[in-house]
């Protein structure tokens, strides 16, 4: 029998992988000292394990260890990469390119340096959530400093074309910035094949703490910088001041290092559960699957069951963690921007759940899924008005509804 | 957020799902709620002509957890009432009964609607004025 209930919210965040909270439990005890005192053995020990860390993140992403800036988290990473490089090009430009499908911490992060005086294009996604190239082109300007565009998409997973992106990026002389927090351990990202100068990324999404989190600058080709957004000791080649969060660092190290030796072989398994899953919930009637299916992260889906509402069905999976794109539970009662942005129709994105598998999902927890969420669905469905008209072949767009 | 196990419960065990005659003249039908806001509830009523009392109340509702517990209590309540007896059925009753949280507040007022819309309904049929909309805002 399987434990319940079942985590299936792997893109919010991930456990901590047993293996890195071994590598961290010494350094809050036995090794704490501060990695920047320089005059005892205490802070040699923390500043030694820190740049052990730096050396398994670098090497994971391509990188040389200089050039990985500690934060605490993507959020801060974003920030950083925005505001810092808003500021310290400031005679270069002030427009900057993005996506209407990022993360908060872009979306507003960018709405900040607009009050402050930076102009924005917010490029919007086809249907299946890939930009296009062409429409990126015709937004650069003479004054365009950075693009920034996500490589994998937290709610659909679907990943961009990168390395165009980059190449667009290098030829007109812009930077680009890529905020790669939910691809980095799960798909192979190099810098410099892929043309990124800055990136962000976080260790709670695989299998690191929360809490830490990294922003690659790019130190050659060229050489990047960011204004600190967070003055004191000059920390961080002076682009992040504050003491360095030795444990949650060395266990974001150790968690890159075993993202990079299981990557393929973990990749390769949660696909193929997560195309499992995918098939046999499409057996059911008007089941949609949202976003790219060809580039995609291999281990999320965001399906859409229509004619039930997601926060609905999620109550009735209460044995699986998942979430949905339906937000009736917020105040502003509106679905996913996301997936809105992909141009579904607000009762699609009502109807929709993400499923976010993780190194420890086991079949069986997959097979049990598949069985709860057809039940759910198969129950609400005969609850459901919805599905009652659309059997009955009553077309649900030409009803003059009572929006309340 | 948890929910309540009255909600729980009328989630998991919904009280008269199911689906009236529209056309027969003793069935009102409300049907509010628009599928882009997320919720959709069809209330239907029958009314035994002589007395004048609802005899049998069914649902049918898309939407969260709360818009289907508020159904399912609505027709509980409706059942055995007469029809201006069931018009004093107020929103803040169901939350009250299901310990509904602010932000779920909508979905029992959904419920009222559907009420008076499938009472409206009734109404209309049997050659009466339909009922004023209850204003709100
Ligand atoms: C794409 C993306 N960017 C940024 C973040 C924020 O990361 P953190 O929680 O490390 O601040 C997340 C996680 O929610 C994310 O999925
Ligand atoms: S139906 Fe929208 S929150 Fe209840």
């Amino acid at each position: 029998m399987v434990k319940l209930p079942i985590y299936l919210d792997n893109n919010a965040t991930t456990p901590v992988d047993p293996r890195v909270l071994e590598a961290m439990l010494p350094y809050f005890t036995e090794h704490f000292g501060n990695a920047a005192s320089r005059n005892h053995s205490f802070g040699w020990k923390a500043e030694e394990a820190v740049d052990y860390a730096r050396e398994q993140i670098a090497r994971l992403v391509g990188c040389a260890d200089k050039e990985i800036i500690f934060t605490s988290g993507a959020t801060e990473s974003n920030n950083l990469a925005i505001k810092g490089v808003y500021e310290m090009y400031a005679q270069k430009g002030n427009h900057f390119i993005t996506v209407t499908t990022e993360h908060k911490a872009i979306l507003d992060t960018c709405k900040h340096i607009e009050k402050l005086g930076a102009e924005i294009t917010y490029l919007e996604p086809d249907t299946d959530g890939l930009i296009s190239l062409k429409e990126l082109e015709n937004a650069i300007t003479d004054k365009t400093v950075m693009i920034s565009v996500m490589y994998g998409n937290n709610e659909v997973g679907v990943i961009q074309p990168i390395k165009e992106i980059s190449d667009i990026a290098r030829k007109n002389g812009i930077l680009f910035h890529t905020d790669a927090t939910q691809a980095i351990g799960k798909i192979p990202v190099d810098v410099d094949k892929d043309g990124i100068d800055l990136m962000s990324f976080s260790a709670h999404k695989m299998y690191g703490p929360k809490g830490v989190g990294a922003l690659y600058v790019r130190r050659k080709n060229p050489r990047v910088k960011v204004t600190a957004q967070m003055d004191g000791g000059g920390h961080e080649r002076g682009m992040r001041s504050g003491t360095l969060n030795v444990p949650g660092i060395v266990g974001f190290g150790k968690a890159c290092e075993i993202a990079q030796n299981e990557m393929t072989g973990e990749a390769a398994r949660l696909s193929a559960l997560r195309d499992k899953l995918e098939r046999a919930l499409m057996h059911m009637e008007e089941v949609y699957i949202n976003g790219n299916r060809e580039n995609r992260l291999p281990h999320v889906t965001n399906m859409s069951f229509k004619y039930v509402e997601g926060e609905g069905l999620i109550m009735g999976i209460k044995d699986l963690a998942v979430s949905s794109g339906s937000a009736c539970t917020s105040a502003s009662l509106e679905p996913s921007y996301v997936l809105k942005s992909l141009g579904l129709n607000d009762d699609l994105a009502h109807s929709s759940i993400r499923f976010g598998l993780g190194r420890f999902t086991t079949e069986e927890e997959i097979d049990f899924a598949i069985e709860h969420v057809k039940e759910a669905v198969t129950k609400l469905r005969e609850m459901s008005p919805l599905w009652e008209m659309f059997k009955e072949g009553i077309d649900l767009d030409k009803i003059v509804w009572q929006a309340h | 957020m948890a929910y309540s196990t009255k909600v729980i419960d009328h989630y998991s065990n919904p009280r008269n799902i199911g689906t009236l005659d529209k056309s027969d003249p003793s069935v009102g039908t409300g049907l509010v709620g628009a599928p882009e806001c997320g919720d959709v509830m069809r209330l239907q009523i029958k009314v035994n002509d002589e007395t004048g009392m609802i005899e049998d109340a069914r649902f049918k509702t898309f939407g969260c957890g709360s818009a289907i517990a508020s159904s399912s209590l609505a027709t509980e309540w409706l059942k055995g009432k007469g029809v201006d007896e069931a018009l004093t059925i107020d929103n803040m009753d169901i939350v009250e009964e299901l310990a509904l949280p602010p932000v779920k507040i909508h979905c029992s007022v959904l419920a009222e609607d559907a009420i008076r819309s499938a009472i409206n309904d009734y109404r209309v049929k049997k050659g009466l004025e339909p009922l004023a909309d209850k204003k709100r805002y």
